[in-house]
């Protein structure tokens, strides 16, 4: 076991962890800690573009875009929290621009901008221009261009390091954190890494469900470890569905692919969001239009031989316009459908894409161990994080947004405190948890697999807990999650080595995603309403007066051992708009 | 309502839809190497009941869910983007999860290798520090001087063209690894350095590119390329990767770019 002491450690190197890590770099001594290489992230996924209210290329200001951010998240969003979004937007992509990010351009030369679902003119009135982008991957080219800035500013990565352990020591009845402990790939070896400041930014935890636009990587690691260590989730019933994601497959296709007048369509070739958003159509925000496509499969109107998906019809568009847009989701159409979308409607259906939920922090990224109680010396930013500015439902480009503003935020927030703090003295035995959980898999004999226990849990939450949830199908989904946390205890792995142990990595990984699964359902029978990405067939309507307020779940562990979920509320920050009903 | 214009199906949007389960019997022929249990890599075959549409990261996948738990390879994303799991199947470099099993004739044995010219770890695992060595050496980022703007720096839609094919590199090695001079002299940057240090060349804001091109002058830089185009071939992205070097090399002779 190695013990290593940095003044900052960042845990994941996507977009927010790589923004965090330019700022934390000049200002402290600071580590970066990923289970992958950076350049893997999934942050290079993202397609269509990051908001901000540059105005290029038509009137746009940055309260507009706080309103749809809060209208977005149907009013469960920190409203000084989405202000702070819309306004540092400007500044971020400026930034990402000097920093020599590679936008497209207006005629003019300036940053070009083009429509996205649920950005708006003047409070709602018609689709604006606001997201910045680089073709379909402006994603790809923000990973990059924060990766090579990184290696400007000469960033300390240690790449295939996986942190499956947030280190706490109580001090004067104050919870803080001490450090991480992290499993190096290549060797097998524990690291314990000692830090005055601690960031979290490991991205989501999609892949407990089946269909999802996730990565395999995507497995909740830093949610699992700081909830284990008895700090709340927050928010963890909204997950997003991304309207348009590859028939069966889940890989996203943008809905940048709308903002360029892309249209779905139903079996009958009726443009059916007419029906649904007469004002903002196929551009309404994600989680109106997944339901709506659910809507129409359910009425029969789905189409293929078993009328379960819709058609994204991209047809109508010049082939130059998809050629220079969108060159990356045609390509993906042609590769995994073998279609040609100049000519064929493209087979689409809601993929699970986006975790609105997650560690709770302030607008500093700080993690807070309840509705008030910062925990000195940890933060959280991007997807693993909720500050929240997505509430229940994030707005497309709001993602690439949240990354870079808050990822600078928790950079800067988590190297000045660590200018001025001291180490706190680590746990005894800081590697006992992880140690042990390693060597358990390692010498485990008994007879369940992680495959199957896998598919079994994201076939559950495909049926019980995805767009449509009812207190029946939650119920079964809890229950069933229960059964396979059991049967887990009996898994075991073949791989016995130490050496690039993906074996074991895996069976640690899905630990994680059956912990933080329980939290979302657990979270999700408790909300008897539907608001954004909940929809509950049972409370159809929203109830601002008794759910107008975040979730917190925290672990409870009994004194016989046993594991239980404990909810509790936290109020939701309201400053300009007084929540109304949402229409597109 | 807008007019349907879907009344016509065509022949391939009938077989994308098609629900009835198809599965053949392909042979996965893989080199396996783990120096834990043995200092020799060997061959060996795995057997699957797989649908050909499915990509060759799915059979991998397979074979570790269910035949056998220690085989080992990096994947990711799963659809091209993130550049983990560029392999060397059936003699190519290609990226495991954007090969589908039908385009590569399943009807012979599928054989599956780590990329070669890095060392390789475990199974289809290898070193890449000294691909990202070489990346880093060619000072990937922009580089300028004077005062910054205070809003964007203008850019014209043809200039930002100008080097728009080599901002898609995914860093995954592919087409370094297919490089004979590389496999030959690990010295040599690589395509793939070529192509990032392109990107910043071309770019009308950078300011860092006759450092660049003193770094590609070295002996082992541009020069060392034998233009067999295996680089291009390779590359998942389809970047015109031995145009890019062509250029590099031009704008070194005439210190133009």
């Amino acid at each position: 076991m190695q013990i290593h002491k940095y003044d900052t450690v960042i845990v994941g190197a996507g977009g927010a962890g790589m923004r965090a890590a330019i700022e934390a770099t000049k200002r402290s001594r600071t580590a970066v800690l990923t289970k992958l290489y950076p350049t893997r992230s999934h942050t290079g996924a993202a397609q269509g573009g990051m908001a901000a209210a540059l105005a290029n290329v038509e009137d746009d200001n940055w309260e507009w875009h706080t309103f749809d951010t809060v209208k977005g998240g149907d009013y469960l969003v920190d409203q000084d929290a989405a202000e702070i979004l819309a306004k540092e937007a400007i500044d971020s992509v400026l930034d990402l621009e000097k920093m020599g990010l590679p936008f497209n351009r207006t005629p003019e030369g300036r940053i070009d901008q083009r429509r996205f679902g649920g950005h708006s003119r003047n409070h709602g009135e018609a689709p604006v221009r606001r997201s910045c982008y680089a073709a379909d991957r402006t994603g790809h080219m923000i990973l990059q261009t924060l990766y090579q800035n990184c290696v400007k500013e000469g960033v300390e990565f240690f790449n295939e390091f996986y942190v499956l352990d947030q280190l706490i020591t109580e001090v004067d009845g104050v919870k803080r954190s001490a450090g991480v402990v992290a499993y190096e790939l290549a060797t097998g070896e524990i690291h314990i890494f000692q830090a005055k400041a601690v960031i979290y930014a490991s991205g989501g935890c999609g892949k407990f469900f089946k269909v999802t636009s996730n990565a395999h990587t995507l497995t909740g690691d830093g949610q699992a470890a700081v909830y284990r260590r008895g700090l709340p989730l927050e928010d963890m019933e909204f997950f997003q569905f991304h309207p348009t994601g590859i028939w069966r497959m889940g890989i996203l296709l943008t809905e940048g692919a709308r903002g360029e007048g892309g249209i779905l369509r139903n079996k009958d070739g009726e443009r059916f969001m007419e029906k649904y958003a007469p004002v903002m159509k196929d551009l309404a925000s994600r989680d109106v239009v997944s339901r709506s496509i659910y809507t129409e499969i359910r009425e029969g109107r789905g189409c293929g031989p078993e009328g379960d998906h819709v058609y994204l019809d991209l047809t109508h568009l010049p082939p130059e316009q998809l050629d220079a847009k969108l060159p990356d989701i045609t390509e993906f159409a042609r590769t995994y459908l073998g279609i040609e979308p100049y000519t064929d409607p493209i087979p689409i259906q809601p993929t699970a894409h986006y975790a609105m939920g997650g560690i709770p922090t302030n607008v500093e990224g700080e993690v807070l161990a309840d509705n008030t109680t910062v925990v000195p010396g940890l933060y959280a930013a991007g997807e693993v994080a909720c500050v929240s500015v997505h509430g229940a439902n994030r707005l497309g480009t709001n993602s690439l947004l949240d990354i870079n503003v808050f990822g600078r935020r928790a950079g800067i927030a988590a190297a000045e405190y660590a200018a001025t703090a001291d180490y706190v003295e680590l746990p005894e035995d800081p590697a006992a948890l992880v140690a042990e959980q390693v060597e358990r898999l390692r010498n485990a004999t008994g007879g369940e697999r992680v495959t199957e226990i896998r598919k079994e849990l994201q076939e559950t939450m495909d049926a019980n807990v995805m767009v449509f949830r009812t207190e029946q199908t939650i119920k079964t989904a809890v229950e069933k999650i229960g059964e396979l946390k059991e049967r887990y205890r009996n898994v075991a792995i073949q791989d016995k080595g130490k050496r690039f142990n993906t074996d074991l990595l895996e069976a640690i990984e899905l630990g994680n995603l059956l912990d933080l699964a329980e939290v979302m359902a657990v979270s999700a029978l408790a909300r008897k309403e539907s608001r954004g990405g909940h929809y509950r067939e049972d409370y159809p309507n929203r109830d601002d007066v008794n759910f107008m307020r975040h979730t917190m779940a925290y672990r409870e562990v009994g004194a016989d051992g046993s594991e239980s979920i404990r909810l509790d509320y936290k109020p939701v920050v309201q400053t300009r708009y007084q929540p109304m009903e949402r229409k597109y | 309502m807008s007019t349907p214009t879907l009344d016509k199906h065509s022949a391939a949007l009938d077989a994308a839809e098609t629900t009835a389960a198809h599965t053949i019997s392909v042979t996965f022929r893989i080199r396996r190497f783990n120096p834990e249990v043995s200092e020799d890599a060997r061959w060996e075959d795995f057997q699957l009941e797989i649908d050909p549409k499915e990509r060759v990261l799915d059979a991998l996948h397979k074979i570790k869910w269910e035949l056998d738990g220690s085989l080992t390879f990096r994947r990711s994303c799963a659809h091209g983007i993130c550049g983990s799991d560029a392999m060397r199947i059936n003699g190519r470099n290609r990226l495991a999860c954007k090969t589908l099993i039908k385009d590569i004739n399943p009807e012979k044995p599928i054989t599956v290798e780590a990329i070669k010219g890095l060392t390789v770890l475990k199974d289809l695992v290898v070193d890449m520090e000294p691909f990202f060595q070489a990346y880093r050496d060619v000072m990937p980022f922009l580089i300028t001087t004077g005062n910054e703007p205070t809003r964007e720096r203008l850019q014209s839609a043809e200039d930002r063209e100008r080097f728009d094919d080599t901002t898609k590199c995914i860093l995954c090695a592919a087409c370094t690894t297919s490089c004979p001079v590389f496999w030959n002299d690990g010295q040599y940057f690589g395509p793939a350095a070529i192509v990032n240090a392109h990107r910043f060349i071309f770019d009308s804001r950078d300011e860092g590119g006759e450092q660049r091109l003193e770094i590609l002058n070295d002996k082992d830089g541009v020069w060392r390329c034998r233009t067999t185009f295996n680089c291009t071939d390779a590359c998942p992205r389809g970047i015109e990767v031995t145009k890019a070097i062509q250029e590099v090399k031009r704008a070194l002779i005439t210190r133009r770019f």
